[in-house]
């Protein structure tokens, strides 16, 4: 990252911020956290997952990794709990639970 | 790509190119269809990606915060068009002037929302789409203008219950059926313009804007992705609703590629519009006592559409 | 950083006469441009087209996108200029009004687009006549503004824009105006300069970061929330203080080349003037004109011919007026702010003067306006009712109209 946004924030004089605001990076949403959001959160129960990645393309928020075939747990840091997931899901794997805890 | 191609594991492997962190709403459908799109794009292919003034923008790029891996720019409301076209020239005079290796490929997709695209943003799209620049846009149609708070755009449907439609005492929200910007762009003539919407597997999606990427010159996806909140519908429900928009016919999936109309889905037994309609807060007076008949010219309406789209895909 | 330490190639200099829009699109063909987009209007339809026919010709390579509105011009020109292309465009007038948000997002992007503004009056009435209300509507739009007062100017100006713009201590969008019909259309003589001089004074253009750069990511036009957006427009404002010195060092190189000199304002016979004249783009020959004649017959009598806008010169203006020792000062605006008491250089200069604890009369004269004529007896009489004034003779006709039938 060619702009280290670590080192930008809300007490940061003019002269350190970016000309023009622009942001000579790309990604770096993610070190915001919307999990705070949740108010409902999904868990998957790995016995029923049958690795079909129907839920990973439904999800808004990138929160569903795929790595080697198969799905990985939620990024929690980020699942902000629309229940989506749920509803893709044809073998009842994921199910909301109340909360914000997994 | 051939359509017997896709697969949804080898397309979910690929490396996410909209980071988790933007600020859309829980349930949001544009950022569904925008991961689509990019999931198009071939690795190894950079791309600069813009967005005019919208829910999408507002949330994926707030200062420092950029949910984007690839070049982005968003510049207003109404010139998403303009804009990009001024990228994608300059990515011409660059290259011809051998300030970029012949390696270093650039595609240029730019989103707008409905009201950036069939209103505000008309006239740059069609500017951009007649001067045959070499990008794509999307419109993320969420039929109306969610961003400050639901009022009605040329996208929102007859009888839409929005905030400068209100559904009263003696009105029955929006008086006007929509726009059809998809058949719009393709009366420009560009070499390809496709309806898409959110499907189980996201294969129509998939093709569309692989196509729409890389078919040389001006394209254009309407993309239907629904707002939970100004549908009022409940969040979970989104896949639920595409479904339905798609068999009802209400939103049909089809292209138009170089001028010749493609059906690309034909329902095995059309739902009637009610079915698409019920789930949707937005549309509940229509189902109270006395106003069938509006439900009757709802359908009216998506029949005689449905009707035309048939013809145009006969005759190619 | 600053290219003023580099040596500078001298040019010859070619006689040739042409309009100020033939002299513009003479140094758009030397600079060649990566991008153009425009839309015509008169009176600048001309520079679109003569670069057009350049292109046609094989003359240049610059991509021209013919868009279909100033809207899209200047929005296509944001897009092309954050890619990473040099680019510039050409308008008028209502073309301008049209662009306006745009302006802006130029601007506060960074971005250091040139445009050729071709001053003509905004509507209403629709007319497509000289003033300065369409450059002056934009004057809070964060953009460099630099006023011609002939086709030489315009010329020399437009090889300085760039230089200007794309210095990375200002990185501001850079406006070039000529007077439109009375500069970019009249045929006068001119000094041209050689290609290869004029490419090397102008430079390739490197950004450090942009969007087409490859495997480098750049995100352009965020949202900002107040904690960071006030910052951003204070570094904004001091990009545009830093111009000063680069619009400076620019002209001191220009010199070098052309041997022709540029700084913020051109004193012309301020020395011992008892009486000044502030006045911007083509009337200031006519102003200086009538200096020569009414210093023939013994009145002393001067011209400040203001050629940077923006940054405005507020200090050197106040200084420059105090150094002549005049008693007082008319201050010509070809535009009306319709705030009920003065144009805007009626209410910038006294402000300066005032903040820099100059006491001196001033008087605030509108004309010109659409196209009205402004003649040597204007200045005459504006020279005559100043003195009335300073002597004490008259009250100060603020806001005055010259050439008005009333």
């Amino acid at each position: 990252m060619r702009t280290d946004i670590t080192k930008i924030n809300e007490r940061s004089p003019y002269t350190d911020l970016t000309e023009g605001l622009q942001l000579y990076a790309g990604g770096t949403s993610r070190l915001f956290k919307t999990g705070e959001w949740r108010t409902n959160t999904p868990v998957l129960d790995q016995d029923k997952c049958r690795q079909c990645l129907l839920c990973a393309p439904v999800c808004p928020d990138s929160c569903i990794p795929v790595q080697g075939g198969k799905r990985l747990d939620f990024d929690y840091d980020h699942c902000k709990g629309c229940g989506i997931c749920v509803k893709a899901c044809p073998f009842g794997a994921i199910t909301m639970k109340e909360g914000i805890e997994a | 790509m051939k359509a017997n191609d896709y697969s949804l594991k080898t397309m979910m492997e690929k490396p996410e190119r909209l980071a988790p962190g933007h600020r859309m709403c829980a349930g949001c459908g544009a950022t569904i269809g925008v991961r689509a799109v990019l999931r198009a794009l071939h690795e190894g292919d950079q791309a600069v990606i813009g967005n005019a003034t919208g829910c999408l923008e507002v949330s994926s790029y707030m200062y420092p915060y950029s949910a984007w891996q690839d070049s982005y720019i968003h510049n207003a409301f109404e010139n998403a068009g303009a804009t990009l076209s001024g990228v994608e020239t300059a990515y011409k005079a660059l290259k011809k002037r051998g300030k970029l290796a012949d390696k270093d490929n650039f595609k240029f997709i730019t989103f707008g929302g409905d009201g950036g695209t069939y209103d505000i943003g008309f006239q740059s799209l069609s500017g951009a789409m007649e001067r045959g620049h070499d990008m794509v846009y999307v419109c993320y149609d969420n039929g109306a203008y969610m961003n400050t708070g639901i009022q009605r755009s040329s996208a929102t449907p007859m009888f839409a219950d929005t905030t400068t439609t209100p559904a009263g005492k003696v009105s029955n929200g929006k008086i006007q059926y929509r726009k059809d910007l998809s058949a719009i762009i393709a009366e420009h003539y560009v070499p390809y313009v496709a309806q898409t919407t959110l499907t189980r597997d996201f294969k129509d999606l998939h093709r569309k804007a692989e196509t729409a990427i890389y078919t040389e010159g001006a394209a254009f996806l309407n993309m239907m992705t629904p707002c939970p909140r100004g549908w009022r519908y409940d969040m979970s429900e989104i896949m639920e609703i595409c479904r339905l928009a798609v068999e009802t016919c209400y939103w049909p999936l089809f292209e138009v590629v170089e001028g010749k109309w493609i059906l690309n889905y034909e329902p095995k037994n059309k739902l009637p519009i009610e079915d698409f309609l019920k789930p949707q807060g937005r549309f509940k007076h229509l189902f109270k006592p006395g106003n069938e008949e509006l439900i009757e010219l709802f359908q009216k309406e998506v029949d005689k559409r449905w009707e035309d789209l048939q013809y145009r895909c006969a005759r190619g | 950083m600053s290219k003023k330490k580099e040596n500078v190639m001298k040019s010859k200099s070619i006689p040739e006469r042409m309009s100020g829009n033939e002299a513009v699109s003479y140094a758009i063909r030397q600079v060649n441009p990566d991008v153009m987009p425009a839309f015509p209007i008169t009176p600048s339809t001309e520079i679109p087209q003569m670069v057009s026919t350049f292109i046609a010709n094989g003359e240049i390579d610059t991509e021209f996108i013919p868009v279909e509105s100033e809207h899209s011009a200047m929005s296509a020109a944001i897009g092309a200029e954050a890619a990473g292309a040099r680019t510039m465009t050409a308008t008028s007038s209502a073309g301008l009004a049209l662009m306006w948000e745009e302006l802006l997002l130029a601007a506060s992007n960074r971005l250091p687009i040139a445009l050729t503004l071709v001053n003509r009056t905004l509507s209403g009435p629709i007319n497509i006549n000289c003033d300065h209300s369409d450059g002056m509507g934009a004057r809070d739009t964060g953009w460099i503004q630099i006023y011609a007062e002939n086709n030489q100017e315009a010329y020399d100006n437009y090889i300085q824009a760039f230089p200007i713009a794309e210095d990375p201590r200002v990185h501001l969008p850079i406006m070039i105006c000529q007077d439109g019909f009375i500069t970019s259309h009249a045929v006068e003589n001119i000094e041209l300069l050689e290609d290869e001089p004029v490419k090397a004074f102008v430079g390739e253009y490197e950004p450090e970061e942009f969007l087409l750069n490859p495997g480098k990511p750049v995100a352009v036009g965020p949202y900002s929330v107040s904690a960071y957006a006030m910052e951003a427009k204070k570094a904004q404002e001091a990009a545009m203080e830093r111009a000063g010195e680069v619009i400076l060092e620019v002209a001191e190189r220009f010199a070098q080349m052309s041997g022709r000199s540029y700084g913020f304002f051109e004193e012309y016979r301020t020395e011992d003037a008892e009486y000044l004249m502030v006045i911007m783009g083509s009337a200031a020959g006519t102003a200086k004109a009538a200096v020569d004649i009414l210093r023939e017959e013994g009145h002393k009598v001067g011209v400040l011919k203001l050629r940077v806008f923006r940054p405005f010169p507020e200090k050197e203006i106040a200084e420059a007026i105090k150094r002549s020792g005049c008693k007082a000062v008319a201050i010509m605006d070809r535009c009306e702010s319709y705030n009920g008491c003065s144009g805007p250089l009626g209410s910038e200069i006294p402000a300066g003067l005032y903040r820099n604890k100059v006491m001196v009369d001033t008087v605030n004269y509108i004309y010109g306006l659409a196209g009205r004529d402004f003649t040597v007896d204007h200045v005459r009489e504006i020279f005559a009712e100043l003195k009335e004034v300073a002597q004490g003779e008259k009250e100060a006709p603020n806001h005055k109209y010259i050439g008005l039938r009333e």
